[in-house]
């Protein structure tokens, strides 16, 4: 019973990203779509009906409803929607299969990651349809994460080590995964804003969403992220205090989501700051993401310490 | 500060005041030091200084990585270790930049709170006198008369702060809401400052040490450092006020899945805390489960379980007939098979010639399997005690024990055996009960093998501080990035007649976070009884633009 729940669950994992590519796919139709019909249709369009306030560039629109752009567009979403379906049954079965709580390795917190970063988006999608364009950059790191997570970084179902036989388990991974997946969206939106400033790659970049609503995006991930990430960081260092006789020794994992911390708290203070207030902001985020990222796998897999419980080799 | 935009951190751009005199520079140079710019690039600085602490192996983690990378990195370790990258969170550097960017908090955030006081009694500001040009405004006249419209305004605003003030033939009504924005940011940087002091205490006030104790009633006392294989003293920690207390290890039992992963570890132990052992208790022994994650709290003190291990007892029996047992635990040198090595040490019985007697020390050393894979070269396949076997070197010679040298207790003194001060002379593979005999008739019996556990005993007073304010930490944060400073006027006319009143109303958000656009819809409609159209909104401005996304 235990295998055929690993089994299935493993399944679901890869029918998950399955999804999600041909998720990726339909975006980049609508992309393209949209570019080549750019120079017939623009001016055609109607109202951007489900927008409070369209952008000026909103997606042109033949005069008959929802243009070819517009279904692939929304034929992608409802593909996400699946996916997170999927992506999330197959973690439930993985806990079932392992009788305990499905974040004991790399690859079960990649996939917690992914579906927290994937969760994110729709509820950022639901709010404000209008950032549509932005899908294919976000299920970009979530489709190469998960790759990875379902190749490299694959272990069984299996229990754990003593060490990770605690409730603080369940506290702090869970909520570090999903602080760790939120910020993913401000980071590709930052990035994107970026992109987009710059002005190059300028056919490619004004299809997305406005660099002011990039931005803003951005910031209201991070602020909802940034305290979660805060109490993970916390609750490990209960946990650490429970499991190692201190609550905090500068283990290289613990180093370095120190840094990441210190990095979002720039960028808090970065957006306060006159003259730093957009783009040197916006890099910072960049900064933050990429400190979270290389904690989640540099540290774990190429650095030893007190962390290294990844289920590799 | 985090996530606020009001202006109390001086601008760069200088100061309109003169800057004259002696007091220029030093003034100069603490607005500068507690400008939010600096703030900013002190956290990048210590961002980047934490980072060689992730990357370099770290003394106070592992020196056995630190020497690693001394001999794979001989022409840059010994400059690094000059630069402290060994020791980063101790280097002055990296406190140089924490403690200034403590200095530009305290200096930012004090003079904040003493105008956050203030602010919190002072009236909300007066009304604009054209609330048309605000970000968010409206209009109505309501056919009520102005006290009742008044009273409509005021319970609208319950939970504002508000002040009315008559003009002329009106009057105008101004409130404020989100004062616990700026009192979470000021919670959140005045605990962090507590938690450095809370931490800082355990750095200097706390210690910890760790000490293997046989699984088979070994004690361990916590009266002094001596009783420690390895201890970390805070810096005002001479070792000789410890708390006392005693630990008995009865028994240590793992279990271990099929593969050979642990799967969990039980320590049976009993402890005698201070008050036991003033009262002169030292018989009785409270029983306590010891486990990973499940530490015995001594009030202040804390024991845990970290590792275990194996500890081979042999017996040497010598040529006059007398025996001499030993049993000191070996090192686990496989983390999956716990395959041991170590030296069990012995010096001749009744030998009284001293070069005699120095000369002829054994030593027993070599490998233990506690599953042994049975086959001439001794492997260990699984971490259990099933099956246990030894391979060992017996060395006779001088062991180096009177050199006044330490040595390892794992190993014996390798430059012993290269100046032939140390020979072997037998090597075997034993099973429990088996001997070998060496030339001059010793008998070495391998008689069985005990567990051991290593326990870490850590003491801090300052971590209950911490806790507290890391608690305080979090709720100021929350506070000061999901509140929103707000303000909000209303100015109410009478028509000519008295019978009707014009209402305007116009709201500023004072931060950063866009969304009070909805908040302020819904007050218009309530207020003006106006449906939601956007003829007279204007939701841009300060607060950003209100568009595609939706605030929540």
């Amino acid at each position: 019973m235990l295998t055929e729940f690993a089994l299935y669950s493993d399944r679901l994992f890869m029918a998950a990203v399955g999804v999600y590519v041909l998720a990726m796919v339909l975006h980049g139709a609508e992309y393209a779509v949209q570019r080549s019909a750019k120079g017939v249709l623009v001016g055609a369009g109607g109202p951007a009906v489900e927008t409070d306030a369209p952008p000026p560039d909103a997606p042109p629109r033949d005069g008959s409803g929802p243009g070819r752009a517009e279904r692939y567009g929304r034929m992608g979403v409802s593909l996400v929607v699946l996916g997170a379906v999927l992506q999330a049954a197959s973690i439930v079965l993985r806990g079932l299969a392992a009788q305990r709580w499905p974040l004991g390795n790399m690859y079960e917190f990649t996939s917690a990651i992914c579906l927290a970063a994937v969760v994110a988006w729709l509820v950022v999608l639901r709010r404000s349809p209008a950032s549509r364009p932005m899908g294919l950059f976000v299920l970009l790191p979530v489709v190469i994460l998960l790759f990875l997570g379902g190749t490299v970084l694959y272990a069984p179902a299996a229990p754990v080590m003593p060490a990770l036989q605690s409730y603080w388990l369940v506290v702090h991974v869970t909520t570090v995964s999903i602080a760790s997946g939120l910020l993913m969206v401000p980071g590709v939106a930052s990035l994107l804003f970026l992109l987009r400033r710059s002005g190059k790659l300028e056919g490619f970049a004004e299809r997305l969403p406005s660099a002011d609503a990039l931005d803003r995006l951005a910031y209201r991930i991070t602020i909802i992220a940034f305290p979660l990430y805060t109490f993970a960081i916390m609750a490990g260092a209960i946990w650490a205090e429970a499991a190692w006789g201190r609550f905090w020794g500068w283990d290289p994992k613990e180093t370095v989501a120190f840094v990441a911390w210190v990095i979002y708290a720039a960028y808090l203070h970065a957006r306060a700051t006159a003259g730093w207030r957009s783009g040197p902001a916006a890099w910072v985020n960049v900064a933050g993401f990429a400190a979270v990222i290389f904690n989640l796998f540099f540290i774990n897999m190429v650095v030893s310490g007190l962390h290294s419980y990844a289920g590799l080799g | 500060m985090a996530s606020t935009e009001l202006a109390t951190r001086p601008p760069e751009s200088g100061d309109p005041r003169p800057t004259g005199g002696r007091l220029a520079i030093p003034r100069n140079a603490w607005r500068a030091l507690t400008s939010m710019r600096t703030a900013l690039i002190l956290l990048f600085l210590l961002a980047l200084a934490a980072m060689p602490g992730a990357l370099l192996p770290q003394r106070s983690l592992n020196q056995q990585l630190v020497d690693q990378y001394f001999t794979d990195h001989p022409s840059i370790a010994p400059l690094l270790s000059r630069l402290g990258f060994f020791d980063v969170f101790a280097a002055p550097w990296f406190a140089a930049i924490y403690l200034l960017l403590m200095i530009s908090l305290v200096g930012c955030v004090l003079p904040r709170t003493i105008e956050h006081a203030k602010t919190m009694r002072a009236a909300p500001v007066a009304t604009p006198r054209n609330l048309g040009r605000l970000p968010h405004h409206g209009s109505a006249t309501l056919d009520v008369g102005p006290e009742e419209a008044a009273e409509r305004v005021r319970h609208r605003l319950r939970g504002w702060r508000k002040v009315e003030t008559a003009t002329g033939s009106g009057r105008t009504i101004s409130a404020e809401k989100g004062y616990l924005r700026e009192f979470g940011n000021l919670l959140f940087h005045l605990s962090l400052i507590g938690l450095l002091v809370g931490f800082g205490a355990g750095k200097l006030y706390g210690y910890g040490g760790q000490v293997i104790v046989l699984a088979d009633g070994g004690q361990f006392c916590n009266t002094g450092i001596l009783g420690y294989d390895s201890f970390q003293a805070g810096l005002r920690v001479d070792g000789t006020n410890l708390q006392p207390f005693c630990v008995r290890v009865n028994d240590f039992e793992a279990s271990y899945l099929p593969d050979g992963q642990p799967e969990s570890y039980h320590a049976s132990i009993g402890y005698q805390t201070t008050d036991d052992l003033n009262a002169g208790r030292v018989d009785q022994w409270r029983p306590y489960p010891l486990e990973v994650n499940s530490p015995l709290r001594l009030d202040g003190s804390r024991v845990y379980l970290i590792n275990h291990g194996y500890a081979p007892r042999f017996t040497v029996t010598f040529p006059d007939g007398q025996k001499r047992t030993g049993e000191i635990q070996w090192q686990p040198v496989d983390a999956t098979t716990y395959l041991s090595q170590g030296a069990t040490k012995f010096e001749p019985p009744g030998v009284t010639d001293e070069e005699k007697r120095r000369t002829s020390q054994l030593a027993i050393t070599g490998l233990l399997a506690p599953t042994s894979s049975g086959g001439q070269v001794v492997t260990s396949v699984f971490p259990a005690l099933r099956d246990p076997e030894v391979a060992v070197d017996v060395l006779r010679g001088d062991l180096g024990l009177d050199d006044g040298r330490g040595q390892s207790i794992f190993e014996v003194d390798q430059s012993k055996i290269d100046s032939g001060q140390l020979k072997q002379v037998a090597r075997a593979n034993l099973v429990p009960g088996q001997s070998i005999t060496l030339d001059d008739g010793t008998i070495v019996t391998f008689d069985d093998v005990r567990q051991w556990v290593a326990l870490q005993i850590s003491h801090d007073p300052g971590q209950d501080t911490v806790l507290v304010f890391a608690v305080l930490m979090l709720i100021g944060l929350g506070l000061s990035l999901s509140i929103r400073r707000r303000r909000f006027w209303a100015r109410l006319t009478p028509t000519a007649d008295g019978t009707r009143t014009v209402v305007e109303i116009g709201g500023l958000a004072r931060t950063d976070r866009a969304g009070y656009g909805e908040e302020f819809d819904r007050l218009r409609a309530d207020l003006l009884d106006a449906p939601h159209t956007g003829a007279e909104v204007d939701g841009s401005g300060a607060d950003g633009p209100n568009t595609a996304a939706k605030d929540g």
